[in-house]
């Protein structure tokens, strides 16, 4: 009798300690692979704390996002993917997924469902533009100049960065096609809807290439987002283009004379994938970590730390102000209606197809 | 004999100011105008017509009317003003460097000590040649040292930039903070990478240093077939791009990897440490077997021979006889694979997980994502323990040799 009882307490004390400990057949250990800096820091505070003082993970960080594909490339040839889950950005989600080194990812079945009781496909809407890429973040790519350095008329519009009569002096720009070549024919004459289209040609893709020719000499290109904000600094250059969370940080927490010039910025996606070919512990550590990362609130809270807009619409009421300079985040959203009065569509699809042509003849025209 | 001449040469330039001491001097005023009217933003051209002229009145001022050691504190004071009324403590430190220099030049130039280095029967080219490579032995110096002197002041920077701000080259107490340091010896993400650099680059060091010295000595031994060849596998570590040794070693270390785990069932983290040393013990041994070649060079084998006379073994022999001898190409070849492992960056970021981070690292991501001035901090650092560890192995060097007397004094 005595025996039966012990049996059926130890029994019942398994019983709760498996449902305890639910997650006991996740890894207890995740590598989050991200882009470093501020975002990193962004991301640490709003989802790793949390996420690790709830579950007991230790959470180690790789600041690898920059060579994230070629290096998952190599992982996956190699047969040791040690990464659990990655920060990249949309069109390499895309790329990923299509090579099947991404995990295929069901959005109303594994992500959170919106604090407004959306289901999550409803809830990022759009911004589902692969079947691997879970969002987080919309930045934009988008300029900012020196209030000191372009006299009493401080530029409204992106075609100031070709205009080198009113605005004398050196710009930065990306190292590579994207944006400079869209902006080129916007400020060319090219229509806004027509861009694309006109791009296809040889002769489009002449034009824009004309355009950045008459800036060419007075151009720093840059490759890494820190680039601008210190060229800027510095004051070597009068206005350049970066990602807009950089400029905040330039603006509102360096406190340097510069301004932001939203006209014609650039919307771009941030998200996770998880890779493929993990065990089945590490990836049901990551799925939990994910869906977890990418719910309302944890979105919204990112926006305290970085003025990056959050890629949920029900996230966007709750985004309130930053956590140490307490100015309203709202305001500085690529997405607020002031700011995004005039925004131009990167279109995915486009570069997917015209990528490795058009970045083979901008590498040669810059070596012209 | 010297003495006559110069003096008769002497006599005949005080009179023939205008044609040598005066140009020559306006010309390194013409480049300090320069360099000067660059940094003040004046432009190249303002700051050489300026700089040739103050040359010309202080060459001219100096050499007729004041004798040598007031006339050089008098420039170095003059122009310490001078700069004091543009840019304040800044102007007055880069003034009086100026002045300095030009000072020197003036006298230098008038009393004849150019000639002082060679014989007085040199011909006027060799004179000429003689300083001119002086001259580009000074700038071989100087264009190696500036970029790692410029950084020092750099990571005394308040701002969160690369930049000398107007405050620091005014010398303004504001300019300057010990921030960027305090953020080093309180950040994680940078004390988690310094400790795994002390722990892989020692234990690197020690297997390259072991397996290295072995190699050497054994390539020594006449007898030992295929010499070269296996000499030259050896060495191919630092011959081969590190990227392409980066990418191979990528693909054998995540086998070996998933073997250590998975068989020997070591933990992730322990697998990840033993990894990267291995491969930097891989990168380091060339250097500990072509130091060590190069010692063994002079080792008299004869007294291998004597100690197995005496009745030693070889492994007594070789650590009391011949360590002892080879120590100094063995502690240089350590060095340099110690320095190897602890300033690698490429093989680390192939085979290494974000777990096994190192200083390199983090200062590579660091550039590319934010550029703070920490990294600068972080070098200062890394330049001051490295002239530290250079010193302290070339005093010890000369320590022991003192005591082997192999060298006087």
């Amino acid at each position: 009798m005595k025996l039966t009882k012990t049996l059926m307490a130890t029994t019942a004390l398994s019983m709760t300690s498996v449902t305890a400990f639910a997650d006991g057949h996740m890894a207890s250990e995740m590598t989050i692979v991200s882009w470093g800096g501020a975002y990193s820091a962004s991301q640490q505070a709003a989802y790793h704390d949390p996420y690790a003082e709830m579950t007991g993970v230790t959470i180690i960080n790789d600041e690898s996002s920059a060579e994230a594909v070629a290096k998952l490339r190599a992982m996956n040839e190699a047969g040791n993917v040690t990464w659990d889950v990655v920060d990249v950005v949309a069109s390499d989600a895309i790329r990923l997924c299509d090579e099947g080194l991404a995990l295929e990812i069901d959005a109303d079945e594994q992500l959170a469902p919106g604090d407004d009781g959306s289901t999550a496909s409803e809830d990022f809407g759009d911004l589902l533009v692969s079947d691997c890429f879970i969002p987080q973040i919309v930045y934009s790519t988008t300029a900012g100049y020196r209030t000191d350095l372009v006299g009493d008329t401080p530029p409204t519009s992106i075609c100031a960065m070709f205009d080198l009569e009113a605005y004398p002096g050196m710009r930065s720009l990306e190292r590579r096609p994207i944006n400079n070549m869209e902006w080129a024919l916007l400020c060319d004459g090219v229509a806004k809807e027509d861009v694309y289209d006109v791009l296809e040609t040889d002769e489009g893709q002449a034009q824009a290439f004309a355009k950045l020719d008459t800036i060419k000499d007075n151009v720093v290109w840059w490759s890494a987002g820190a680039d601008t904000p210190q060229l800027l600094a510095d004051g070597e250059v009068v206005m350049g283009t970066t990602y807009n969370g950089r400029l905040f940080a330039l603006i509102e927490e360096q406190k340097q004379p510069v301004a932001m010039l939203w006209d014609a910025q650039v919307f771009d996606l941030d998200g996770w994938i998880i890779p493929a070919g993990l065990s089945p512990e590490r990836e049901a550590r990551a799925l939990d970590y994910v869906r977890f990362a990418t719910d309302t609130q944890r979105l919204a809270d990112q926006a305290k730390y970085i003025s990056y807009g959050p890629a949920r619409a029900s996230s966007a009421p709750l985004v309130g102000q930053h956590a140490t300079l307490g100015i309203d985040m709202a305001q500085h959203m690529p997405t607020d209606p002031e700011n995004a009065k005039n925004t131009f569509l990167y279109n995915y699809e486009w570069w997917a197809d015209y990528r490795d042509d058009l970045d083979a003849k901008f590498q040669a025209w810059l070596a012209q | 004999m010297t003495v006559a001449l110069t003096a008769a040469e002497v006599a005949a330039k005080k009179d023939n100011l205008w044609g040598f001491t005066i140009p020559i001097t306006a010309l390194f005023g013409a480049i300090l105008g320069i360099l000067a009217g660059q940094a003040a933003g004046l432009g190249i051209l303002t700051g050489l017509v300026a700089g040739l002229v103050m040359g010309a009145v202080i060459a001219f001022v100096l050499c007729r009317f004041l004798p040598r050691r007031t006339g050089r504190w008098a420039a170095i004071i003059g122009f310490a003003v001078l700069g004091f009324i543009f840019g304040q403590l800044g102007g007055a430190l880069a003034g009086a460097i100026c002045g300095a220099v030009l000072g020197w030049c003036a006298y230098w130039l008038h009393s004849g000590d150019y000639r002082a280095g060679v014989p007085p029967y040199a011909t006027t080219r060799q004179v000429l040649w003689h300083n001119s490579f002086l001259f580009i032995c000074g700038f071989i110096f100087f264009f190696l040292i500036a970029p790692i002197i410029i950084i020092i002041p750099l990571s005394f920077n308040a701002q969160d930039f690369f930049t000398f701000t107007p405050e620091m080259l005014a010398l303004k107490a504001e300019g300057f903070s010990t921030k960027h340091y305090e953020d080093f010896f309180t950040n994680q993400d940078w004390l988690r990478p310094m400790r795994n650099s002390l722990i892989i680059a020692p234990f690197a060091t020690v297997i390259s240093v072991t397996l290295g010295t072995l190699a050497a000595i054994g390539l020594s031994q006449s007898h030992v077939p295929f010499r070269q060849t296996i000499m030259a596998i050896l060495i191919s570590p630092m011959i081969v791009p590190l990227i392409i040794s980066a990418t191979g070693m990528f693909f054998f270390y995540s086998k070996m990897g998933l073997w250590m785990e998975d068989t020997l069932g070591i933990s992730k983290s322990l697998s990840g440490y033993i990894k990267v040393i291995l491969a930097h013990a891989a990168l380091g041994i060339p250097f500990v077997i072509i130091t060590v070649t190069a010692t063994l060079v002079g080792f008299d084998k004869s007294l291998t021979r004597a100690a197995a006379n005496m009745g030693a073994n070889p492994v007594t022999t070789f650590f009391k006889v011949q360590m002892p001898l080879i120590l100094p190409g063995v502690i240089s070849g350590g060095l340099f694979a110690f320095i190897t492992s602890f300033d690698e960056v490429v093989v680390v970021l192939f085979v290494g997980a974000a777990a096994q981070k190192t200083l390199p690292w983090q200062m590579f991501t660091g550039l590319r994502e934010q550029i703070s001035p920490t990294i600068l901090a972080v070098a200062t650092i890394l330049v001051i323990v490295s002239i530290l560890l250079l010193t302290t192995v070339e005093l010890l060097r000369r320590r022991s040799e003192r005591l082997r007397g192999m060298s006087p004094g």
